[in-house]
């Protein structure tokens, strides 16, 4: 095809025959992956707005949350993800220079990344199943100057949840409060079975608002890990199909494509960062 | 790419050029600057204005990833019109919630 032949280094490009040429097909490959990028920037984009709105409703106690996240981790994988945004970026020009070797090295180093990802995030979520963050019957907020406070104190770890305390009301608290200095372990409701029955005559509790941080938190970061995790599948598949020399990887464009969802997601965590670990105090 | 040029019809500009590796550096680069003065910003009070320049921080990262890492940059008019069509879905739903925000603003007078 004439076409090809009139842009180097991209002689190696089949143009399948629904498009006129090589413009076309890429620009309809783009913009096909936009239209999904954008339909995710919608799906964020409504959490985000949950945030803020959650924010504004429940400012101090989300200030007072937010001190519960690690600065010094989020920062790192910020770095990370900036790290792999720009192997990603490498390895995409080292296929359109047609360089395998270099191709699959930055593929690699970018799965790397986003397992150290994962790693960091483990890590993090741990330190909240200790504090006892998670949102739940379990939940039980200290703020960090009472945890320094008591760590003082003779070293004495946080205290955990020790029963779920009844209400005037009946059923339980979805949040029970803590008595200080007993033994037992939080096992449900007394008569047994877990009531966590609406109540709309519910008074506001005090760690509503910190729960509902951690909610949000979760959910958000949560979801963006999914993100990474499927990530790390689709670069997993093309790496291979690098080795291999798979025909569908003759092309550029579907490292691209990948490279433009691993920006995305990179975006995600940009917002995700700031605005959870380092906003607020 | 000089071999666009020779090619009529389609804007076809420099939509798949290849960039050097110090571009990608560069750009790798100026994100990591960024990163590294929200972090900082963030051990300061500022009052409100903490919120402000981390959001402004955010969003000149993401601007910088999708005009360059993206390819945006170079892309096409119609990639153009998508990516910032992404951007005007969040302007337009955060512009909604506005209307929330601000009813409160104006006491109507008993009866409305």
């Amino acid at each position: 095809m004439s076409v090809e032949a009139e842009h180097s280094g991209h002689d190696h490009i089949h143009v399948s025959h629904q498009f006129e040429d090589i413009d076309q097909q890429i620009e309809s490959y783009i913009v096909g992956m936009w239209t999904f990028l954008v339909t995710e920037i919608m799906f964020f984009g409504a959490l985000f707005l949950a945030l803020t709105v959650y924010r504004s409703l429940h400012t101090d106690d989300f200030n007072e949350a937010h001190k519960h996240l690690d600065k010094l981790l989020g920062a790192t994988n910020t770095m990370i993800l900036l790290i792999s945004s720009l192997t990603m970026a490498l390895g995409v020009r080292a296929a359109q220079l047609g360089n395998k070797k270099a191709t699959q090295m930055f593929i690699g180093f970018t799965l790397l990344c986003a397992f150290g990802f994962l790693g960091v995030k483990t890590i993090e979520y741990k330190s909240k199943w200790d504090h006892h963050l998670i949102p739940g019957p379990t939940f039980a907020f200290k703020s960090v100057a009472e945890e320094e406070a008591e760590a003082k104190n003779g070293g004495i770890e946080a205290t955990p949840p020790q029963q779920s305390t009844p209400t005037p009301y009946g059923g339980n608290q979805l949040t029970p409060t803590i008595p200080q200095g007993q033994g037992a372990k939080f096992v449900g409701s007394a008569s047994g079975k877990d009531e966590i029955a609406f109540d709309p005559n519910r008074q506001q509790l005090p760690q509503d608002g910190k729960q509902l941080f951690f909610c949000l938190y979760f959910i958000m970061t949560g979801l963006h890990a999914i993100h990474i995790i499927i990530g790390i599948g689709i670069m997993g598949v093309i790496f291979f199909m690098v080795k291999w020399d798979h025909a569908a990887v003759k092309d550029y464009m579907p490292l691209e494509m990948t490279a433009l969802y691993w920006h995305f997601v990179d975006i995600v965590w940009i917002f995700l960062f700031p605005i959870l670990y380092l906003v607020g105090h | 790419m000089a071999q666009a040029a020779t090619h009529e019809s389609h804007s076809s500009d420099t939509a798949h050029e290849i960039h050097s590796v110090v571009f990608y550096v560069k750009t790798f680069i100026a994100l990591t600057v960024l990163m590294v003065l929200t972090v900082g910003a963030s051990y300061f009070d500022f009052g409100g204005w903490n919120f402000i320049i981390a959001l402004v921080i955010a969003i000149t990262k993401a601007a910088i990833v999708v005009l360059y890492f993206m390819n945006v940059k170079f892309g096409t008019k119609l990639t153009w019109l998508w990516a910032a069509l992404g951007f005007l879905w969040f302007v337009l739903m955060f512009g909604i919630l506005g209307d929330y925000v601000t009813r409160d603003w104006i006491r109507l007078p008993q009866g409305w």
